[in-house]
């Protein structure tokens, strides 16, 4: 069955990229993106029950096509520009002026690739023990939700979009989770439901007082509105501003409104935790781009300490709970915090770098933690239990599943040479520029992140397995392809993430010369000299990142392999 | 023999000077009171019982004719402009008849659920869908009516059917204890409502609402007490036909005991009517005085949403859940009434008719579960439900899911356009009340979803309800439960047609032209 849909694929990405070659701009990638998922949501719940395997073949030809699209969109951006594009744009409410408007740009795009590019993985690692049709259908309108959150350009649609996730991943969480799964599940709906409570209030605000602002007629028009800073007041924004941000702050989560992420991922299926983690929660940042900076500059530029301190806190609280915990994957739930934490601090010190690195992040952390959340379930299948002090020696007997599970945990600490060191770095240099006390705290939290990890490594991976552990398996080849594409990305994105920083870096420069803009704040610039010399920084970065990197990956390779 | 005595009595006495009567104007209420009439004869001559549902048609047919009716009215007001009849006691615009066709719809929806419950329990008869018939008219009349005394008319024809449905259920000891504890209190209401339309009377010298708003309009009273006293007491006749808080103490124990159609049919087409009648009153005739009772509707709305969504979440009965909740909901259409704006009236009206289709469409489902005896409606009784009947359960999840506001159903967009009519009115603080109790609101829908899929994936040793028989769902309940859902679900993709619809049926008060 693999085959076959490998099969399949490839000839979709051949069509799909030489329709793409063709007329870009005439195939709606965009909508292909949203609704190919919705549909395929559809066609898997209409296989009878009584076929899972059909049920899981249709939803991962689906899910694998999707991604496809999503590539193919990444094939279709034009680097070096900032706006957004393969802009559709089809009215849906008249009288609102709201319309199905998506585009991409730098910010969205490989959140959008990533979304693809993960669902297929979780699909094929987390698959459930039971009730597979439904399993697959609500998987797959998850995605068209989060894919449509990342395109929407317009605040009607991301709110549907936005709200619209929760129900699929209700319905994950309580129907295929473990022990204590209704709670989370209930928990993880009131929790985010309250949010878009605030957000739907501070939405349609917004759209009522833009247009009353404005003298124009109502829209929900995202550009429209952000493009029009004057038309509402200062202080009525940061009200604005606040009521979106509740909703983000529940989402990503931060500090206070954090807790029922812990129990949400430790008690989903994996397949859920991997999205949960990988690309949920990345909602919430999105939005914060999105919705705060770009919608409210002024109002966040104003909110930027209250933020910062937030991921700061974040950083400090995540890591040092995390090392405190005995189940596995909620260690790996509250490490999420931590580095939620650093995309806030980045996103929040309105600096090139820190945008670019918030950006980055967010993709790396899909990608580490969610390989991390697979490799971890992988645990649970084999010994039915999470405990770190039950778990003992594994990789006497797995080997190949130790050396992987260092490579993504490594990615996790921010190791150079993989991928999370470039965003950590990217973002502590951007946040130096602008909140340098808040820079070096949240320094220390690559230093906590490599002690609770590495000593959870420690006490699973190391030492003579016991009676219980002996027998842990070794990898399945399945296992492997599933964990194979995200190493690769991994590795990839750490020695060589110009591609991804040359596509991200217009639209995010964009972004802050938009809050310049709407506010008093000024981006500082890294050398007098203007923007050449931030150029250079930037090549002596990278340049330190490559030399460094290779290094680095070999040594923690070799030394925590062996 | 009366026009014959008059006739004679008098070369000296002028003859009575009645009002032309056009009755194309009163179309859709005669389609129904004419229709239940030929129920009547019909249900006395054939056969009480027959394996085809042939009163539940009939009714259906006549909740059809009464939309049919509808057509004509619409495109007249839509070319000409609204208009009344009777001697201006009747208006005939776009308000009137988007409540008619709601209210149609509601009676189409519960008739197709009475049927099979009926055959379920053992009861028989044309009478049920006699009363809903002449309810359903005396409803249309309160949204329709320019008069005050029309409307009092209207309401008691509703409520005097209503309260004989919720007593339906013969051999139910709780449906009689439902119907007498309607009764009373509703009497109360309606007294009250009495008292104020004298009260009203009192202060503007006329009953005909178009009359009233004029003299509003064109004069200031030196004492305004009486005309605020008039406010109060109406405004406790309607909150009680609306289940609004504080006036909602019947709904729990009426929504519980009553048979569960009928709860249906409550909860959608005799709250459409309160509703018509509050925002006909209220926001087109006394919307000179909005600043007068404005904050007492604000007061009202804040406490429905707060205490239907709180008190829903202790319960354990389904259907007092459901009653609460529609308390919540209650408070919602309230907001649409408080802004007094035509985006606060087209938001309450999208409401009313997206409420419509969740409520009569979870009150089917529970007609369903509750089986025989009607008895079933523990929390407890939906377990596994999804396992056993998977389409069943999906139907009520979507129906409690929309009514918690999830978007891409209708109850989303009611939300959204009841917030926004807020947010134009500048009542930020409510809006958000409103959305938080809709979060309240939410936990208590999830409960039961919760509960229905629950035990999927425990085993088959561990299923609580491995021994209960599978649920018949009758056809025709099967056919009102697939036309809510698609109605919940189209309503929520496209909105365009509704909305423009509703946005044309603002309340006019428009006098006879003589």
């Amino acid at each position: 069955m693999l085959v076959s849909s490998g099969l399949v694929s490839s000839g979709l990405v051949s069509f799909v990229l030489g329709q793409v070659g063709r007329a870009s701009s005439d195939v709606p990638l965009l909508t292909a993106a949203v609704v190919l998922p919705a549909v395929g949501a559809i066609a898997t719940a209409l296989v009878s029950r009584r076929r899972p395997e059909s049920a899981r073949m249709v939803a991962t030809l689906f899910s694998v096509a999707t991604g496809v699209v999503t590539v193919a969109v990444l094939v279709a951006f034009e680097t070096g520009e900032a706006d957004f594009q393969l802009v559709e744009k089809y009215t849906w409410i008249r009288d609102l002026d709201v319309a199905w408007h998506l585009g991409v740009d730098g910010i969205s795009l490989f959140l959008v690739v990533m979304t693809g590019v993960l669902f297929p993985i979780a699909m094929f690692g987390g698959a459930p023990h039971h009730d597979a049709k439904s399993f697959y259908a609500w998987l797959l309108l998850l995605e068209a939700g989060c894919i449509g959150v990342f395109l929407a350009l317009d605040l009607f649609l991301f709110f549907v979009m936005f709200e619209i996730v929760l129900v699929p991943m209700y319905f994950l969480i309580s129907g295929w989770g473990y022990a204590n799964r209704r709670y989370a599940a209930m928990k993880f709906f009131l929790y985010t439901m309250l949010g878009s409570a605030f957000m739907l209030v501070g939405l349609v605000a917004t759209a009522v007082l833009h247009a009353r602002g404005s003298g124009g007629d109502l829209t929900f028009n995202v550009l429209t509105i952000a493009n029009d800073q004057g038309s509402i007041a200062p202080m009525t924004a940061r009200w604005l501003f606040l009521s979106f941000a509740i909703a983000f702050a529940v989402k990503v989560p931060l500090f206070p409104v954090h807790t029922w992420l812990p129990d949400a991922h430790t008690e989903a299926p994996t397949a859920g935790s991997v999205i949960l983690a990988g690309v949920m929660l990345k909602l919430g940042t999105y939005g914060f781009l999105r919705y705060g900076l770009f919608l409210f500059p002024e109002a966040s530029a104003w909110f930027a300490p209250a933020m910062v301190t937030l991921g700061v806190i974040g950083i400090i609280y995540g890591a040092v709970v995390a090392t405190m915990q005995r189940d596995l994957k909620r260690l790996v739930a509250y490490s999420s915090i931590a580095h939620l934490g650093f995309i806030a601090l980045g996103t929040f010190a309105i600096t090139t770098q820190g945008l670019q690195g918030s950006v980055i992040q967010m993709v790396n952390h899909g990608l580490s933690t969610g390989g991390l959340f697979l490799l971890v379930g992988m645990i649970y299948e084999r010994r039915h239990t999470r405990e770190i002090a039950q778990l003992k020696g594994l990789q006497a007997s797995a080997p190949i599943m130790a050396g992987v599970f260092t490579l993504v945990m490594l990615s996790s600490i921010g190791l150079p040479g993989l991928n999370g060191f470039v965003g950590e770095f990217l973002i502590l240099l951007g946040s130096f520029l602008t909140r340098r006390w808040w820079a070096v705290v949240a320094a220390t939290g690559v230093i906590l992140a490599a002690l609770y990890l590495l000593w959870a490594y420690q006490r699973v991976f190391h030492g003579e397995p016991d009676e219980d552990n002996a027998g842990f398996a070794e990898m399945s080849f399945r296992e492997g392809m599933v964990m194979a594409p995200l190493v690769a990305l991994i590795v990839f994105l750490g020695v060589y993430p110009k591609p991804v920083l040359d596509r991200i870096e217009p639209s995010v420069a964009a972004l802050v010369a938009h809050v310049e803009d709407g506010s008093d704040f000024v981006e500082p610039s890294v050398a007098e000299a203007g923007t050449d010399a931030r150029e250079e920084t930037f090549a002596e970065a990278e340049a330190a990142e490559e030399g460094s990197g290779g290094e680095g990956g070999e040594d923690g390779e070799g030394g925590e392999g062996g | 023999m009366t026009l014959g005595l008059l006739a004679q009595a008098g070369d000296g006495v002028a003859p009575i000077d009645t009002p032309g009567v056009a009755w194309s104007a009163l179309s859709p209420i005669l389609v129904l009171i004419g229709g239940a009439i030929v129920l009547l004869v019909v249900g006395a001559l054939a056969p009480r019982r027959s394996r085809i549902g042939w009163h539940a048609m009939l009714t259906v047919a006549v909740a059809g004719g009464t939309i049919a009716a509808v057509v004509p009215l619409w495109d007249r007001v839509h070319d000409d402009g609204p208009y009344s009849a009777v001697a201006s006691a009747v208006g005939v615009d776009g308000f009137s008849l988007f409540v008619t066709v709601v209210i149609a719809v509601a009676v189409a929806i519960a008739a197709l659920l009475t049927d099979g419950y009926l055959r379920r329990e053992g009861l028989e008869g044309p009478e049920p869908y006699v009363l809903m018939l002449l309810s359903a008219a005396g409803a249309v009349m309160m949204a329709s009516a320019n008069d005050l005394i029309v409307m009092f008319l209207g309401l008691e024809i509703m409520s005097i059917a209503v309260y004989v449905l919720a007593g339906l259920h013969l051999r139910r000891r709780r449906s009689g204890e439902a119907a007498v504890k309607y009764f009373v209190l509703g009497s109360f209401s309606s007294a009250f409502f009495l008292y104020g339309v004298a009260l009203v009377y009192g202060a503007t010298g006329s009953t005909n609402l178009v009359r009233i708003a004029r003299f509003l309009a064109a004069n200031t009273l030196a004492d305004q007490g009486l005309l605020i006293a008039g406010f109060a007491l109406l405004l406790v006749g309607f909150g009680f036909k609306v289940a609004a808080v504080p006036f909602h103490s019947w709904t729990p124990d009426v929504y519980q005991g009553s048979p569960s159609p009928i709860v249906a049919f409550m909860a959608s087409g005799v709250k459409a009517g309160g509703f018509a009648g509050l925002l006909r009153v209220f926001v087109a005739t006394f919307g000179t005085y909005r600043l007068d009772w404005q904050p007492v509707v604000y007061g009202i709305a804040v406490l429905s949403l707060v205490v239907g969504a709180v008190l829903a979440v202790v319960q354990t009965d389904v259907k007092r859940m459901l009653a609460y909740s529609s308390i919540n909901h209650a408070g919602f259409i309230l907001i649409g009434v408080q802004a007094a704006t035509d985006e606060g009236v087209t938001a309450a009206l999208f409401y009313l008719a997206a409420y419509t289709f969740m409520v009569a469409g979870a009150f089917g489902v529970v007609t369903v579960v509750g089986r025989r005896g009607d008895g079933h409606h523990h929390l407890d009784d939906y377990q596994g439900l999804a396992r056993r009947q998977p389409l069943l359960a999906l139907v009520f999840a979507i129906f409690l899911l929309a009514q918690a506001g999830v978007p891409l159903t209708s109850g989303f967009l009611a939300k959204f356009y009841v917030v926004e009519a807020a947010i134009e009115a500048r009542s930020f603080w409510l809006a958000l009340v409103a959305m938080v109790s809709a979060v309240v609101s939410a936990f208590l829908y999830l409960r039961i979803v919760l509960v229905m899929y629950a035990g999927a994936g425990d085993g088959a040793d561990t299923d609580p309800a491995a021994g209960r028989p599978r649920l018949a769902v009758p056809a025709a309940a099967a056919i009102a439960l697939v036309v809510a859902v698609a109605a919940t679900i189209g309503i929520g993709l496209v909105p365009d047609p509704l909305t423009r619809t509703a946005r044309d049926a603002t309340p006019e008060l428009v006098a006879a032209s003589d």
